[in-house]
């Protein structure tokens, strides 16, 4: 199986020869010696030394550095899905009650439509609770370890504080959990995973839970990326670039949810104040004659305004909020990757280390050490690709959210400005 | 009927000052001074500009003018003052007397209570209130030379005091009963504005911290960066913008004081046909009673009991000459009392009468500038809301271009 592989059908004619290195552009001259890539560890040939024989070229097993690298002229090549090529859809919505003697809960319709031939029918419907979807979660997050894994709404909630079945907290739910499986659905690597395949489509998950866990014990090495103990040499710049741009992020949306919170918190007091204000037009209107009229269209339209505030603080505690925090849980699940890719990275250095500290003149570095480098080279370039989606993503959705904001402030002031 | 002063002459209490003084305990004090200014307006039709006349008086001067007025019209629904204290406040406006935002709408206030004198068609025509526009110096000594305050009837201060009158006429107990429900419901209305003023200035000014998070934001931001940071700036606009609204929603407040303040003089009306009416009835009373012990003596019976009689019992009956003598100092009080009656009779029903075309006058008014500020206040929430969509679409418009 020496030679290209057969061209995928959404890339372009380009053969992988013609790529260039994605860590080419970097700043090589920072990373040392040890990790200049030389032509004879380009992708080709770790690919032409695995089999990847599917007819549309999907790697079997996702699982190994190497498949995901091999599907860098995709990434590179096919950045943006838009509308015409897609060719999955999934949708959350639908949620129900289920009451059981042991407990109760929430479970959401998952429907998908595709013309995918990994898909044996065209669509699905299924039904799944929070726990399969952090199951999914979970299982990404092993099995794609160098990818980011969007961020699920969160687990916990105060008992007492928030209703957990309350129409908007289940509505809030509904909403992230939707966006959740529409990130990963357009995630060029992350859509084809086996796991989120069998979510989209058993009737029975739980048998392949259990399943799955008899498959991981049998597995010989694992292939987590947790390696403990290495330290880092030089982080190249762009990834301390990302590492320090996460943190001032997460640092600023964290402020922008405190604001919002106090934003609510005073209109409503604002509200309790105005509930009073209109009634007392009204008793006043009751005092008079030729006045009542127009006292009591103030005090109508005083009460329009509270109805109008409510739907605003509303609005904004149900879609603004959750996607900040959404954004924020997203930051840290992103810096503990680019950990992972760090502790790689140290380990590969480590390794490297040892081999030369042997002085032993080889011609050919050892293999592990190049499995090592195989995998440092396809962790910065999946990661490098994912950042750039999700700038692009976030620039969008932030574009959105924000305009959903000013938006609703707006409709607010025409809706006071109608009444009066 | 004669013009109004205030078509004659114009009248504005254009500045305030800050000025340091003895007071009547020899205390140095600080107080402000108001100028009013006045000029013909008839000379300024001839094409000539006529001359300004000015002179300064401070906030006491004004209130004893205003205490003069009330005792001597007490059928007229004198203006009030504007407050003496600041009162209904929200956090952000001083309570302080030397503030100069209160100093400049007490300014406004004097004014307007001037105005509304040299317009009153009874009021304008006072010879002290034109005084106390023209004359500086000798002005205090002059009102209190009318002695006035001799004519005041303590009682009338006594807010809660209860007469029982038997008669009073129904149209003033049901206005009595209208004044004080409206100084009530405005209070209140004051009160819950002044609340809903804070909040509202509260929900303005943290949107500021918008401009600044969205600023320190931008600096990492490549394409998103020139929108956040100009959508920051208008945040930063919108938390400036509530300090003119609230400052003009002051007027308004002021304007609700206003009548406020006229509910209490229309009550002090109200109160002195009651005392009037009380006077009266305790007046037919007594000339009852003197009448009827006349005829006891005359007669010889005794219908009620009267210690007199009682003693008189004890000790003996007086000779015939003390009873003639009696009944002699009787009769005359009698007709003094009836002549009184009479005229105190006359008195209370001009006072009514005189009265209630002033009320009628005052209902007017009341109406027509209460509909008016209720209409500002409206515009003025409408300009608000537009100011406000205007913030946000430009803020949008920055969200778009990120």
């Amino acid at each position: 199986a020496a030679g290209a592989p057969k061209p995928l059908p959404s890339s372009g004619p380009k053969s992988l020869r013609e790529m260039p290195h994605p860590l080419a552009t970097s700043s090589s001259e920072e990373m040392g010696p040890a990790l200049t890539p030389s032509p004879d560890l380009l992708l080709p040939r770790s690919i032409a030394d695995k089999d990847l024989s599917l007819p549309n070229g999907t790697p079997v097993d996702t699982s190994s550095p190497a498949s995901s690298s091999s599907l860098l002229n995709r990434l590179q090549l096919d950045d943006d899905l838009d509308g015409e090529t897609r060719d999955l859809f999934v949708t959350v919505d639908d949620p129900k009650k289920h009451v059981c003697t042991m407990e109760t809960y929430i479970t959401y319709r998952v429907t998908t439509k595709t013309t995918r031939a990994e898909f044996d029918l065209p669509e699905y419907s299924v039904r799944r609770r929070y726990q399969d979807f952090d199951w999914l979660r979970n299982k990404l997050e092993e099995s794609q370890p160098t990818h980011l894994i969007p961020p699920l709404p969160e687990k916990f909630v105060v008992k007492g504080v928030v209703d957990r079945f309350s129409e908007e907290f289940v509505e809030t739910r509904r909403k992230a959990l939707d966006k959740f499986l529409k990130r990963i659905t357009d995630h060029p690597v992350l859509s084809f995973n086996e796991h989120f395949n069998v979510f989209l489509t058993a009737k029975d998950l739980n048998a392949y839970k259990k399943q799955g866990m008899a498959l991981l014990s049998k597995m010989g090495e694992s292939v987590k990326y947790v390696t403990g103990g290495y330290k880092l040499r030089s982080r190249p710049l762009e990834f301390a670039a990302i590492g320090e741009y996460l943190d001032t992020f997460s640092l600023k949306l964290g402020t922008i949810d405190r604001i919002a919170q106090r934003i609510i918190k005073e209109q409503l007091e604002y509200l309790v104040e105005l509930r009073e204000y209109g009634p007392v037009y009204s008793t006043w209107g009751g005092l008079e004659a030729e006045l009542s009229e127009p006292l009591e269209g103030v005090s109508a339209c005083i009460g329009n305004c509270c109805t109008a505030l409510e739907e605003l603080s509303e609005d904004m505690t149900e879609d603004f909020l959750p996607v900040l925090r959404e954004y924020i849980l997203y930051s840290e699940s992103m810096k503990n990757v680019l950990k992972k890719r760090d502790q790689v990275q140290a380990e590969y250095e480590a390794k490297l280390e040892a081999v030369a500290l042997k002085k032993e003149d080889r011609p050919k570095v050892p293999t592990d050490v190049e499995k090592c480098q195989d995998r440092v080279e396809c962790f910065n370039a999946d990661l490098k690709a994912d950042m750039e989606r999700w700038q692009n993503n976030k620039r969008q959705d932030f574009r959105q959210l924000l305009m959903g904001m000013a938006d609703k402030n707006i409709q607010y002031y025409e809706k006071v400005c109608g009444t009066a | 009927m004669e013009d109004c002063l205030s078509k004659k002459m114009e009248i504005t209490v254009s500045e305030a000052e800050k000025r340091t003084g003895r007071n009547a305990v020899n205390m140095q004090e600080t107080y402000t001074a108001y100028l009013i200014e006045t000029r013909a307006v008839e000379s300024q039709s001839e094409g000539q500009c006529a001359p300004v006349d000015s002179l300064w008086r401070r906030y006491s001067e004004f209130e004893l003018l205003r205490n003069y007025l009330s005792v001597t019209y007490p059928h007229i629904v004198v203006p009030p003052l504007p407050e003496k204290r600041a009162d209904f406040v929200w956090h952000k406006l001083s309570a302080d007397n030397m503030d100069p935002d209160f100093v400049e709408r007490r300014r406004i206030g004097l004014e307007n209570f001037l105005l509304r004198v040299a317009s009153h068609p009874v009021l304008c025509q006072d010879k002290i209130f034109y005084s106390f526009l023209t004359q500086e110096g000798g002005w205090k000594e002059m009102v209190n030379e009318t002695g006035f305050q001799l004519k005041a009837d303590s009682r009338l201060k006594a807010l809660n005091a209860t007469f029982r009158v038997k008669n009073p006429d129904k149209r003033f107990t049901e206005l009595k009963h209208y004044s004080d429900e409206l100084q009530s419901v405005i209070s209140h209305l004051l009160r819950v504005r002044a609340r809903v003023a804070d909040r509202l200035y509260g929900v303005y000014k943290v949107h500021g911290n918008y401009g600044r998070v969205f600023s320190e934001w931008s600096a990492i931001e490549k394409e998103m960066g020139d929108g956040l940071q100009s959508a920051g700036h208008h945040m930063d606009v919108y938390a400036a913008s509530i300090d003119d609204i609230l400052e003009e929603e002051e007027h308004y407040a002021d304007q609700l004081k206003e009548y406020l303040f006229y509910a209490e003089a229309l009550r002090a009306v109200c109160r002195k046909h009651e005392l009037m009416q009380y006077d009266l009835e305790m007046a037919a009373q007594d000339l009852t009673s003197k009448k009827q012990q006349c005829e006891e003596l005359a007669t010889g019976t005794v219908r009620t009991f009267s210690l007199k009689g009682m003693t008189s019992k004890l000790f003996g009956q007086e000779t015939p000459e003390q009873r003639e003598a009696k009944i002699k100092v009787l009769e005359e009080q009698i007709q003094e009392g009836e002549e009184q009656l009479k005229s105190k009779n006359l008195e209370g029903r001009d006072f009514v009468k005189s009265a209630w075309a002033d009320i009628e006058r005052f209902k007017e008014q009341k109406n027509h500038d209460l509909k008016e500020a209720l209409i500002s206040y409206a515009v003025m929430q409408i300009s608000m809301c537009k100011k406000g969509i205007q913030v946000w679409t430009n803020a949008k418009e920055c969200f778009s271009k990120m």
